[in-house]
């Protein structure tokens, strides 16, 4: 667990430490960069990127107003095809789930691959505590582990780490200098991956998609990593969320043109593999047992609530974090919570009610830039704004705001109000005002004036020059375009 | 071409940049418009509305139903407040019937200034010249939500002598996000620096745009960094320059 995630600071603290590490924001600048760079071209290559979009919200949009019917039909089939299943209200129940598993085949090692909904309930603690070794096999979780940190970008888990604290931890964990050469790098870690491979008793995945008309997990990932960890040990468990299902493979399709180029520019992804039950008599590779744990940890009051429905559609793609300009400034950890970005902004207050998250949606210019990156078209935005509307005026809004905003209404609601007030403003800012500027450093607005200067209200306000204003009207034609 | 339109001139530039507003207006009637300002308006409500006081932003958003309801177009310097208007008045006034059609009405009949020029009168060719390094940034309220990318650039294009210089990652926002701007002034402050940056690099001399909010912020923080660059709203830009040029053209 980072720094900051697991004590009670709100993210003005947490981002306020992020702000001061170059290193961190040198390194996440660079990556989002790069992807936000690859994603255009690979849109582009496509072409029609617009309509793309659309079918994809539809998709989602159709599935989840749906979701009791596709839920049943891919739990029936998973079932049908050997599939043991688990429901799980919550992120203890889930635990609880997959440790029953652990304890019942007597397990020492799992061997894990990326997987957000398995960082939600926070199972790696679960199994440490049960003095089960866990091993992250996707490279840049396995990097955070050693770092003892949580990851800081849903695609990219160790964005904020430069190559040379990879290095120190590798160096630490292998007891032999590396040094900063990639292959060096990466050929250490693999040689440690194949070994748990091929150790491990548990197999422990997410899941991108579960088809519904087959009742198939579907795996995505870059490193072929989930391929090894849900065929070679005995038993391969996978939890998902909820809302991860898809009516058809017509769907997957769409799904896997919009994922791969919105997280990281690929026009397809290196291993998609979709797993349909455990290994059957006569296939030679697979897991004895598999089991689903599907999660809801929250999904169902999403589902119920209109403003926020939409939330589920989201694919964890990662690229409303990529275009984001806060989270390309604070990185991960100073969202403070396994789901960071904009997505983890709008999720995390809906999925927990700590006092430490309660200003996340406030932690954003609602700019709309990841409403405008989201291949499903989550409005994001709104969604910020819908938050704080639930906060205003409640408990753990200052009381000066409240204040603010309902002065705010009584001298803007009348014309003749707004005049005086305006004009009171105007005198009182007399002594305070040089040059056009405002030259004061305290105050309500001092988180402008500290680094930007303000300007002083006009000698004249519009309304008041426009009344002495003489227009000269010319009749033209419309100019020949 | 003759025709009266209504002037929005939106609170920030009511009350901090009244030549603004008085750009616009030089530039509609040399266009054939005359402009009224119903001196009903004060604020479209976005500033409270973006900080969730929904309620408080519905009773000063009512006073712009009240000024506009009698005309045929209402004109803007701001992307941002005709965005605030297209986007969330038929929600805001939705639950009471005797506004809601009016704010339906205020929605298709509002105008940020550079496309009420360019697709409604069908002007692009001002006569204007302006001798000077320019870069342009496009706000997001504007370019992203309310889709004006195109018009502004079109102006520019027109405009003799003016040397236009792409301004780097010109698409991301610059920090200001009204309360944002206070409220998380630290993340605020990183983002207008790391635009300050960008147009510093450009090496322009003057920094256009169709937002007077991101304008007085990206302009605010280079003079505080000691490294002060000439902020122009684009109506500015254009009337000074069309009294350097010949005028409009048609
Ligand atoms: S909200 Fe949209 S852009 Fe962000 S992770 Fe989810 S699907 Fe991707």
């Amino acid at each position: 667990m980072s720094a900051g995630a697991k004590d009670r600071t709100s993210v003005i603290e947490r981002s306020h430490a992020a702000l001061q590490d170059d290193f961190l924001r040198a390194a996440v600048r660079f990556t989002t960069d790069r992807l936000k760079d690859r994603k255009h071209g690979a849109t582009e290559e496509l072409g029609r990127w617009e309509e793309w979009r659309e079918r994809g919200r539809e998709i989602r949009a159709h599935t989840v107003s749906h979701l009791d019917y596709y839920l049943r039909r891919f739990v029936d089939n998973a079932r049908a095809a050997g599939a043991e299943i688990h429901f799980a209200s919550d992120a203890q129940e889930a635990s609880a789930a997959v440790l029953g598993v652990v304890h019942a085949k007597q397990a020492q090692l799992v061997a894990k691959s990326k997987s957000m909904v398995s960082e939600e309930i926070h199972i790696n603690r679960r199994l440490e505590e049960q003095n089960v070794r866990v091993v992250e096999t996707d490279l840049g979780e396995y990097i955070i582990q050693l770092a003892n940190e949580m990851p800081s970008h849903i695609i990219i888990p160790a964005i904020h780490k430069t190559r040379e604290q990879i290095k120190d931890l590798f160096t630490r964990d292998g007891g032999q200098n590396l040094g900063t050469d990639t292959k060096a790098l990466v050929t250490f870690a693999r040689r440690k991956l194949r070994e748990t491979f091929l150790t491990a008793d548990i197999g422990m995945t997410g899941c991108n998609f579960g088809v519904a008309e087959s009742g198939s997990v579907v795996l995505f990932t870059n490193e072929g990593n989930a391929d090894m960890v849900s065929a070679l040990p005995k038993t391969h468990i996978v939890v998902m969320g909820m809302e991860r299902v898809l009516p058809t493979f017509a769907d997957l399709e769409v799904m896997a043109n919009l994922l791969p180029r919105s997280a990281t520019g690929q026009k397809v992804i290196t291993y998609m593999s979709v797993i349909t039950g455990p290994r059957r008599a006569q296939e030679r590779c697979g897991p004895e047992e598999l089991h689903i744990v599907i999660l809801d940890n929250g999904r169902s009051s999403q589902l119920g609530d209109d403003e926020f429905r939409d939330v589920l559609h989201c694919i964890r793609c990662g690229a409303c974090l990529n275009v984001c300009p806060v989270y390309r400034h604070i990185g991960g950890h100073a969202y403070g919570s396994v789901y960071p970005g904009p997505i983890g902004a709008v999720l995390t207050p809906l999925l927990l009610q700590g006092e430490e998250f309660a200003d996340l949606p406030n932690a954003s210019s609602l700019c709309g830039a990841c409403y405008e990156a989201c291949p499903v078209k989550i409005p994001l935005h709104d969604m910020l704004v819908a938050l704080r509307r639930r906060a205003a005026g409640g408990p753990r809004t200052k009381r000066a705001e409240r204040a603010a905003w309902r002065g705010y209404a009584l001298a803007f609601a009348k014309p003749g109000r707004y005049r005086l007030v305006t004009r009171m403003a105007r005198l009182a800012q007399t002594p305070l005002q040089h040059d056009g500027y405002i030259e004061s450093t305290w105050g309500p607005l001092m988180g402008w004036t500290n680094s930007r200067h303000a300007p002083a209200l006009a000698p004249e306000s519009f309304r008041d020059r426009f009344s002495r204003m003489k227009q000269d009207v010319r009749t033209i034609k419309s100019d020949p375009q | 071409m003759w025709m009266k339109v209504a002037l929005f001139a939106t609170c920030l530039v009511d009350n901090f940049y009244p030549h603004v507003a008085e750009s616009m207006v030089r530039i509609l009637n040399h266009c054939g418009v005359e402009v009224e300002f119903p001196e009903a308006q004060t604020c479209c409500g976005q500033p409270a509305f973006n900080s969730g006081y929904q309620e408080q932003a519905r009773v000063v958003g009512r006073t712009l139903l009240d000024a506009f309801g009698n005309y045929e177009y209402v004109v803007s310097p701001s992307g941002s407040c005709t965005g605030m208007i297209h986007h969330y008045y038929p929600y805001l006034f939705d639950s009471n019937p005797g506004l809601a059609g009016h704010a339906r009405e205020l929605v298709t009949k509002t105008y940020e200034f550079s496309q009420f020029l360019v697709n409604i009168l069908g002007v692009t060719d001002l006569g204007a010249q302006f001798a000077h390094t320019v870069t342009y940034h496009p706000s997001c309220h504007g370019s992203r939500l309310l889709g004006v990318k195109q018009e502004p650039l079109e102006l520019l294009a027109r405009v003799r002598d003016l040397n236009l210089v792409e301004l780097p990652h010109a698409q991301d926002c610059c920090g200001f996000g009204g309360a944002f701007a206070v409220k998380m002034s630290e993340i605020s402050t990183a983002m207008a620096t790391e635009k300050a940056d960008w147009v510093t690099e450009t090496g322009a001399e003057v920094l256009v745009g169709t937002d007077m909010g991101c304008l007085m912020n990206i302009g605010g923080r280079m003079r505080h960094m000691g490294r002060p660059v000439r902020v122009m709203h684009l109506a500015e830009l254009l009337l000074e320059g069309m009294e350097q040029g010949s005028g409009v053209r048609g």
